[in-house]
């Protein structure tokens, strides 16, 4: 583990909010991506059946290259075990257990070499959340994990009234002030929001998303971009942007890589990438392309 | 083999209230053919009469509710506490009085060390006896800067290392960005690591990994020795992983013809789901042997009130500090609760603060309507600041108690000061409220958190004083003869064990703890202070002085 720095995805919230089956469909759309997720304890098959290759003690191999190991008490110890893996994986994702913080999971691997968090889930049930929120035993708990989300699953969608979405979406924003909120029923979303976009989309695995429920843009600013500012711009200007990512040239012709989760946003030197572009995720309809694409001329110099 | 040994003592103190007090016991075949006075036992034949306790007291061996084997690992490191303390071969280390006399007894241990990478771990740090004294990783650097060192404090939760061991793990260097990692001034760690996280990078560079507490074969042939030091016939292990490998050796240790102990590990509740570790616990339950006892779960509900990890109900921690952790969640103990006591498995659990206290007994309450569970005796593990209406509950409950009464001695101070304010710390570890209320008891040591020692856990109990030397929960205090109770039959219960060890009567396993006084008779101030000549475990005798 020399220069490859491996993505990280945190994923949190309580029991029954839908974790382990947000897992399985991301591994059952992982489409060529290289998962290994780590998971607290093998519980009652945290994976489903039909996509379990092989089982061992410590490791489940999953259909597509994809691995599942428990980690116990052990996070650093599991993650250091990934690290040495040939070919290392294409993303790690953490299931945190239903107490865990998962903020404080973040600031234990960031002290090792060889990972970045790229992204702190939280799903939630969207039916109940609000009401958990307020018990004696898990409410502290619950409002912890949503102030530490980059990006709020509310799950169970499908059991909320129309009219309560909203109060909920309010309520949501002012519980986890720096996430974006998605939508979704059975916890089924693109792979993209969960694991990040693909920042060259040229060389990436897909072609930027685009379904029923996500749409994309690809941002192509000029050179001499102020990357701070954009990525900034990006996730905390209210265009809808969920996730985006990209390279851009900055004032003197260094290359910047550009990363927003939420309303959290990194803007880094990053030599040697020639292509430009920034991969912007957004839901359907609420991706406010228009004014995306005027931050690639306000932001430049 | 049906050879019969008379033995002769100034004093047996049987805890068979029937005669409470003899001056013979005869074993055959390591187990108690009867206790009197030699004519009540010489009807059962021909015997060898041994008179070699015949100034001695005799009690029933003490039985250790709560306590880790890993203690036994921990003296192969540098011992540096506050306290004397006393190492498995009887060696008893001064307790260390100032940051410079930790510092001189580790450069002690350098000397010695031929392999020049290898570290240095010591143990057993406690600087809040000295104005709570920070050690930085320049006063560790004066040890060595060569090779990494760790030095783990008396609470297991902070660890501190030097320049080396940051370096070699990845740590020194800038943008470090941890609760649990103090920066000094110059933007690098201090080389103080709060909390198991953030110990996890470095821990396993100075010789403390998360595995440390699964003893190794020394390990535990070390700390059997422990336990005849401290007149413990039968000793938990409260948390153990139980691995297949670490439950082939502790079969193969128990085993060994001199190992002088029975031991009672119980699997914990992580890392494995509800289901699943009940299944497994239930797999090991057909394992056991006479000096190995599996087949009991341990479930972790929060953390530890001075390390403001505790869940407290309002008004929560006294100096401000937010809630502590859950461990483990509501719904999974329910779910545990449910599928043991289903299976019919007991399940001890670990709570400190009054919330998680309430949490189990909320969680226990439907599981045991849904399965209805006589004598089921699942046991609250330190439960340290339950109030008068939650042992009220336990009694309701048919539960059982251990309460922490050595931590009341080594942290009282800090509760009452800081973590929970007056009030609260008189009734920590509310021992005359649980045997006024009815709800079975017993104390414990929690080594290697506080030493192993039954009688200084009595008397901690008895006594109730602190460190600096203050009484503190006058109405808590039990009388000499309860906290005899509560190291012996008391603890065999919480283990359905009672029936078998506790006290010396006929039928029931040839386990005795030998004193030079009883215990009955000394001063309760000196209860902590009697000598203790060793034990007898299943008929074999152990001398501490030759082992």
């Amino acid at each position: 583990m020399t220069d490859a720095v491996l993505p990280v995805i945190t994923i949190g919230g309580y029991l029954g909010s839908g974790k382990t089956t947000l897992l399985n469909n991301l591994l059952r759309r992982a489409d060529g991506r290289r998962l290994a997720v780590l998971v607290n304890e093998f519980g009652e098959l945290p994976i489903d059946e039909d996509l379990i290759v092989a089982e061992d003690e410590n490791m489940i191999s999953i259909a597509g290259g994809c691995i599942c190991c428990s980690f116990g008490n052990d996070l650093i110890g599991a993650l250091n075990e990934l690290a040495m893996l040939d070919p290392p994986p294409d993303y790690v994702v953490i299931e945190s257990s239903g107490v865990a913080i998962p903020g404080a999971i973040v600031s234990t691997f960031s002290l090792i070499d060889g990972f970045r968090s790229d992204g702190i889930v939280v799903v939630v049930d969207g039916e109940t959340v609000q009401a958990a929120a307020k018990d004696d035993y898990i409410g502290d708990t619950i409002t912890r994990q949503l102030s530490d989300a980059e990006i709020v699953l509310v799950n169970k969608l499908d059991l909320v009234e129309p009219e309560q979405e909203k109060d909920l979406a309010s309520w949501l924003s002012e519980m986890a002030p720096d996430a974006a909120q998605v939508p979704a029923r059975f916890g089924d979303v693109a792979p993209e929001t969960i694991l990040g976009v693909v920042a060259e989309p040229s060389t990436g695995h897909t072609a930027p998303h685009s379904d029923a429920q996500f749409e994309s843009m690809i941002l192509r600013p000029n050179d001499d971009v102020d990357a701070s500012l954009l990525a900034q711009d990006l996730a905390t200007g209210g265009y809808g942007v969920i996730r985006a990512k990209g390279y851009v040239a900055g004032a003197e012709g260094q290359t910047w890589l550009i990363q927003t989760v939420g309303r959290r946003w990194q803007a880094e030197q990053a030599p040697g990438h020639g292509v430009t572009g920034i991969v912007c995720l957004g839901l359907r309809g609420l991706l406010l392309r228009d004014q995306v694409g005027k931050l690639a001329i306000d932001c430049c110099g | 083999m049906t050879e019969t040994t008379i033995y002769v003592a100034k004093k047996i103190l049987t805890m068979n209230p029937n005669q409470p007090e003899v001056t013979h016991v005869a074993v055959r075949d390591g187990r108690i053919l009867g206790a009197g006075v030699l004519s009540d036992l010489e009807p059962w034949g021909t015997y060898t009469l041994d008179d070699r306790f015949s100034d001695k007291v005799l009690m029933p061996g003490f039985v250790e509710g709560h306590a880790h084997t890993m203690e036994g690992t921990l003296w192969r490191k540098t011992y540096v506490g506050w306290f004397d303390r006393r190492d498995p071969d009887g060696k008893t280390w001064a307790g260390l009085k100032s940051i410079d006399s930790v510092i001189e007894r580790l450069k002690e241990t350098e000397a010695q060390m031929t392999d020049p990478d290898a570290a240095l771990s010591g143990w057993g740090l406690d600087p809040i006896y000295m104005n709570n004294q920070r050690v930085s990783r320049h006063d560790l650097d004066k040890v060595s800067t060569t090779r990494p060192i760790g030095v783990l404090h008396a609470s297991g939760h902070i660890l501190n290392v030097n320049t080396k061991a940051l370096e070699v793990s990845g740590l020194l260097k800038p943008g470090v960005n941890h609760d649990g990692i103090p920066l000094a001034e110059d933007g690098l760690s201090t080389g103080e690591i709060y909390g198991m996280d953030a110990m996890s990078p470095v821990g396993p560079h100075v010789g403390f990994d998360r595995a440390m507490t699964d003893c190794d074969e020394q390990g535990l042939r070390d700390y059997a020795k422990l336990c005849v030091r401290a007149g413990v016939t039968t000793c938990t292990d409260l948390a153990a992983r139980l691995t297949d490998e670490s439950v082939a050796m502790m079969l193969k240790v128990t085993s060994e013809d001199r190992f002088p102990a029975r031991l009672v590990p119980l699997r914990i509740f992580f890392g494995m789901s509800a289901k699943d570790v009940v299944e497994y616990a239930q797999a090991l339950g057909k394992k056991s042997t006479d000096r190995l006892r599996l087949g009991r779960i341990k479930a972790v509900a929060d953390g530890s009130i001075q390390g403001f990890s505790a869940r407290m109900r309002w008004p929560g921690y006294h100096n401000g500090a937010p809630n502590g952790l859950w461990y483990t969640a509501p719904d999974q103990m329910s779910e545990l609760y449910h599928l043991a006591l289903k299976a019919g498995v007991q399940v001890h659990t670990h709570t400190n603060g009054d919330q998680a206290t309430q949490m189990a007994l909320d969680m226990l309450e439907p599981a045991l309507r849904a399965h209805p569970s006589p004598d089921h005796r699942f046991t609250l593990q330190h439960c340290q600041l339950a109030d008068a209406a939650q042992f009220r509950k336990m009694k309701a409950l048919e539960m059982c108690v251990n309460l922490f009464a050595n931590h009341h001695f080594y942290w009282g101070d800090e509760h009452y000061r800081l973590t929970v304010g007056p009030e609260r710390a008189e009734r920590m570890n509310a021992c005359r409220t649980a045997l006024d209320t009815g709800v079975p008891m017993t104390i414990h040591s929690d080594a290697p958190v506080t030493p192993l020692g039954p009688l200084f856990t009595a008397w901690c109990a008895v006594n109730r004083i602190t460190a600096s030397g203050r009484t503190q929960g006058e109405g808590e205090k039990i009388d000499m003869a309860a906290a005899l109770h509560a190291i012996t039959l008391g603890a065999a219960y919480t283990l359905h064990m009672d029936g078998e060890v506790g006290s010396i009567e006929v039928g029931k396993q040839a386990d005795f703890a030998v004193l030079d006084e009883d215990p009955m008779v000394v001063d309760v101030m000196a209860l902590k202070d009697i000598p203790v000549w060793g034990t007898v475990q299943g008929g074999r005798v152990f001398a501490a002085g030759e082992l």
